[in-house]
């Protein structure tokens, strides 16, 4: 979670972009692939998104790695909609509660594709966003209030502490004679007592950091910003190119005559 | 006064009669404090464990209490002739805990913090950011290094910086070197003298060590527990001076005097009893393997160790060298990522011959492992149930336990909750609770660290009691009278071998 | 430790900093718990989702605990807004299957869960309230993924989205609000929330 969190080292191009407008991009394909389910206008998203991989600073091996949960859960997806949405056409399968026709099929087909394109916007923003330089864009340009945009940012922060935070208190459990060996039952008991052991050091570390914070002068009304949070000509690039794709996936899709809008 | 110094104002601080009791408890922890400190002057404040040092300094940094009910303050403690906690920026507090003194996750940013906070113009902040990072020594990172991929030392010249980059007048640093190896100690003190020789500003410096402080202040103040009903300061005037005058009271009241090691039980028994638990070539890390068959790049590897029955194992090496995750492997706690840790038929018992595998209940009774961070390991709400908990997995009594808190001098906190103990007081309870399951192998992780003289004396003294009956002590630990005390084998890890591309 | 934060407490409704804090990391925190178990919970959720997936609704009630133990914990109003919509920007950041959606998503559970402590006033956080109040955050879940455009299950027929929407209901009852009303005492119990409204909540009575 750590190497996620953080994009030391990365000269990606979209790296540089104001993560407002890389974010504005996103917004736009998110919104004309929510108006529809049809494979087409999703295909088209996910080719345009998939030509821009790199930019954004993943490799081949990084875009499968987070990909694969996502192509998991939206089949998860395609398939209960194709077993629970209404039947049309050629009825192809019929058990009970299951059924699954020509119409539903190609409805399953579709949202599968609309759900990993939707995800995969958003993983290409994140894989290119440093959360701190989220964070600046959102308290200077956004005009968040800063306490809780910086409040938030620094427990983030805490995250990746979290999980190691998570194999320590397991040990020291253990340690103390409080095992996660045994029944199922034994298991689930030792598990809830570890999360409870986590939650309670996430408490006491944010109250700690709390004090940390404030030990340095934050909490008042008026802060400068070492980094300025700026827009630069890429990012009017960054706005036009999400625009872009979402208007040739709308304009695909009606040309094929697939467009199917969900609240129609 | 250099001239970058200028924009520093030297803070003032002056206490009439100043006390606080904290939440939920029935005595005070600071009581009665006279204290006047001059713009500019240097203070090693020092006090036995659970003295109100740490009380004190976050008052001064306007971050005690507030919320919490219950709580007392009494008389009054100025900065500047005004409440500490109206001023935000003219104290900068440094805490004991490296991890949570790091706000940002970049270096430069995290440094910035402070700086931004008082609304420094940006300009500015960069030009601080800059000189603070260089008087710590951190000059050499990017500024947008990230801040989880530095060691706990280097943490800690973080936090370092973040503070001097605010510039402020009064600078409280509370056991800034607890966690560090030897060299790190001398070359963080070495930057807190740096910069105050350019700005002027006002130090107060919590540590139980006069040694390593002694020729950088001019002034020692030693409390006093609060709740004796005497006044809070117990001595005070110029390091030489009081030394000189009053070491004897000084060491009874629990402060580590130069040159004077605290007496402690020596070792009745030399010789050394059979095996019980034994390293084999191994490979530690803290990161589990990601796929089968390819193994972590391990921190550490080709550790050969025994650890036999009354005899002392000592473990020591530089800031992230590995030495707690060794220690964690050893004790059954941590899968070694190659060789093996094998235990011994004697130990063993039945058990199997690799502790990783045992059973929880089985392994407190035979390893018992005290870590680091003591918190990990709090797992109720009371001090004298959590010394419980050992024994009755174990279904004993516990007669064990009075005597531990009498000794361990913690019967006075008994219903106290772990969690609002001291530094020191939690480190002797940790301990303590291991103790209590009366292992054959103890494996403690910095035993001694934020100890004052008393308690380390005492806890030497239970361990080499403890080593004459057979039990076998691991110690992980920088310090080198205790190493003395429990005399045994010792063991010494290298720089830890670090990924490719780290800096 | 020693100090916890400066200013007072009290009835005061404005966020301190140690406020904001810990309300961004108990977020953060359950998102990290969630994802801890999430290997069980796909084992389970597997076969359900493939016998009749608005079953897997029983399950969602999980991130919805945010809102409702952030709001027992810091009790000043707005907590459940923000936790929740934290904890999905968590979600976000550590890679969603929701996409950008799940801030939308996020923030309407948050909304569930804010609303019924609004209608009491803020005044009350015993079991009765944190179960409405996971109920409330559990249907605008399961009304939010049946029918926004861009839910989950927008394309189910009327009686399968109604029944997705009772499991999260009960799911949000349950989970989000007797779990979280539970750690809560729990936590309170360890001193932890010293310096928050919650303190005292270990000794609070259960229904009134
Ligand atoms: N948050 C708290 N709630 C209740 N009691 C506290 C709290 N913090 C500290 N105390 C108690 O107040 C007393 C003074 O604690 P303090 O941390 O100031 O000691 P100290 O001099 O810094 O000791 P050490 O050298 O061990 O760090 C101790 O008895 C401690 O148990
Ligand atoms: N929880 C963790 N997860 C992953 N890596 C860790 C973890 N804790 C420490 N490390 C890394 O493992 C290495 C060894 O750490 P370890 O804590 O064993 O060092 P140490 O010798 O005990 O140092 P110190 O003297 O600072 O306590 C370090 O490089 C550190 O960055
Ligand atoms: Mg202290
Ligand atoms: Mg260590």
């Amino acid at each position: 979670m750590r190497q996620v969190l953080s994009l030391h080292g990365s000269t990606a191009l979209l790296t540089r972009a104001n993560p407002l407008a890389k974010s504005a991009a996103v917004v736009f394909i998110t919104a004309v692939l929510a108006l529809s389910i049809d494979w087409v206008s999703a295909s088209t998203a996910l080719l345009g998104e998939l030509a821009l991989f790199r930019l954004a600073g993943l490799t081949l091996r990084l875009l499968w790695q987070r990909g694969w949960p996502l192509i998991l859960a939206a089949a998860g997806g395609g398939w209960s909609t194709a077993v629970l949405s209404a039947d049309s056409g050629r009825i192809l399968l019929d058990a009970g509660i299951w059924s699954i026709s020509q119409g539903s099929l190609e409805l399953g087909l579709g949202f599968m594709l609309r759900g990993l394109a939707i995800a995969l916007a958003a993983t290409l923003l994140m894989s290119c966003t440093d959360p701190t330089d989220l964070a600046n864009a959102l308290a200077q340009k956004a005009r968040l209030p800063h306490r809780f945009v910086l409040g938030t940012l620094a427990a983030m922060r805490l995250v990746g502490l979290m999980a190691e935070e998570w194999q320590t208190i397991g040990m020291a459990r253990r340690a103390r004679g409080i095992g996660s060996h045994g029944s199922p039952l034994q298991r689930l008991r030792a598990m809830l007592g570890q999360s409870y052991g986590l939650l309670v050091q996430a408490v006491r570390r944010a109250s700690r950091l709390a004090v940390t914070m404030e030990a340095r002068g934050f909490g008042g009304a008026r802060r400068s910003w070492a980094r300025e949070s700026t827009f630069s000509r890429l990012d009017v690039w960054v706005v036009l190119g999400g625009a872009l794709i979402a208007a040739a996936a709308l304009a695909a899709a009606v040309a094929a005559g697939t467009w199917h809008p969900v609240l129609a | 006064m250099a001239a970058s110094g200028a924009g520093v104002r030297p803070a003032a601080v002056s206490a009439r009669g100043w006390g606080w009791r904290h939440a939920g408890r029935s005595v005070p922890a600071v009581q009665g404090l006279d204290l006047d400190i001059r713009a500019g002057e240097r203070v090693l404040l020092l006090g036995a464990s659970g003295a109100g040092k740490s009380t004190l300094l976050h008052a001064l940094a306007g971050v005690l209490g507030g919320g919490d009910d219950g709580a007392d303050e009494s008389g009054t403690l100025l900065l500047d002739g005004a409440a500490p906690r109206g001023q935000r920026g003219r104290a900068g507090l440094m805490q004991q805990d490296p991890e949570t003194q790091v706000v940002l996750s970049r270096l430069g940013d995290d440094a910035a913090f402070g700086a931004e906070n008082l609304a420094v113009p940006r300009g500015q902040i960069w030009q601080c950011v800059r000189e603070a990072l260089e008087d710590v020594g951190l000059s050499g990172f990017a500024l947008d290094h990230p801040t989880s991929a530095l060691s706990g030392g280097q943490k800690q010249r973080l936090a370092l910086a973040g503070i001097l980059a605010m510039r402020p007048g009064l600078v409280l640093l509370d056991e800034p070197t607890a966690n560090l190896d030897p060299a790190g100690v001398l070359e963080v003190r070495d930057a807190v003298g740096r910069s105050l020789d350019k700005t002027g500003a006002t130090l107060v410096v919590v540590e139980h060590r006069v040694a390593v402080w002694k020729d950088l202040v001019d002034r020692i103040v030693v409390l006093q527990p609060g709740g004796s009903g005497r006044p809070a300061v117990l001595l005070d005037g110029a390091p030489d001076e009081v030394l000189a005058r009053s070491g004897r009271l000084l060491a009874a009241a629990g402060v580590w005097v130069p040159g004077h090691v605290p007496a402690t039980r020596p070792r009745a028994r030399a010789g050394a009893g059979p095996v019980l638990l034994s390293a084999e070539d191994l490979a530690v890390s803290r990161e589990r393997p990601r796929r089968r068959g390819v193994p972590p790049v391990p921190v550490q590897s080709g550790i050969a160790a025994e650890v036999r029955a009354g005899q002392a194992l000592t473990v020591t090496g530089p800031n992230g060298a590995g030495k707690s995750t060794f220690a964690l492997t050893l004790a059954g706690l941590l899968a070694p990522s190659g060789g093996r840790v094998r235990a011994s038929a004697a130990l063993a018992a039945g058990a199997g011959t690799e502790p990783f595998k045992w059973k929880a209940k089985h392994l407190i009774a035979r390893i018992g492992t005290v870590f680091q961070e003591p918190e990990h390991q709090f797992v109720t709400g009371r001090v004298h149930d959590e010394l419980m908990v050992g024994p009755r997995h174990l279904g004993r009594g516990g007669d064990v336990v009075v005597e531990l808190l009498q000794r361990l001098r913690l019967d006075h906190l008994a219903v106290a909750n772990p969690y609002t103990l001291s530094g020191g007081e939690k480190r002797q309870l940790s301990v303590a609770t291991v103790l209590a399951a009366h292992p054959q192998v103890l494996v403690l992780d910095e035993p001694t660290f934020g100890q004052d003289a008393g308690t380390w004396a005492e806890l030497a003294s239970f361990l080499s009691e403890l080593l004459d009956a057979g039990t076998a002590v691991v110690s992980v630990t920088h310090d080198e009278e205790f190493t003395a005390v429990l005399g045994g084998t010792a063991l010494r890890l290298g720089p830890a071998r670090m990924e490719a591309g780290a800096a | 430790m020693t100090g916890i934060s400066a200013r007072a407490a009290g009835t005061n409704n404005s966020w301190r900093v140690v406020d904001i804090v810990v309300a961004a990391l108990m977020a953060v925190a359950g998102g990290v718990i969630f994802w801890a178990w999430s290997p069980g919970a796909n084992l389970v959720s597997a076969p359900v989702n493939a016998v009749y997936p608005p079953l897997t609704g029983l399950y969602a009630g999980g991130w919805m605990v945010p809102a409702v133990l952030g709001m027992l914990i810091i009790r000043k109003p707005g907590a459940a807004l923000f936790c929740e919509t934290v904890a999905a920007t968590g979600e976000l950041i550590m890679g969603s299957q929701y996409g950008l959606t799940v801030l939308a998503s996020g923030l309407l559970q948050g909304l569930g869960a804010e609303l019924v402590f609004a209608a009491l006033r803020y005044r009350r956080f015993n079991l009765p309230a944190s179960l409405l109040a996971g109920a409330a955050a559990g249907l605008f879940c399961g009304l939010n993924d049946s029918f926004a455009p861009w839910g989950w299950n927008i394309a189910y027929e009327a009686a399968d989205k109604f029944a997705y929407i009772v499991c999260t209901a009960v799911s949000g009852a349950v989970i989000a609000g007797a779990l979280s009303w539970a750690a809560t005492r729990a936590l309170a119990r360890t001193g932890a929330l010293s310096s928050f409204a919650s303190r005292k909540a270990a000794t609070e009575p259960v229904f009134s």
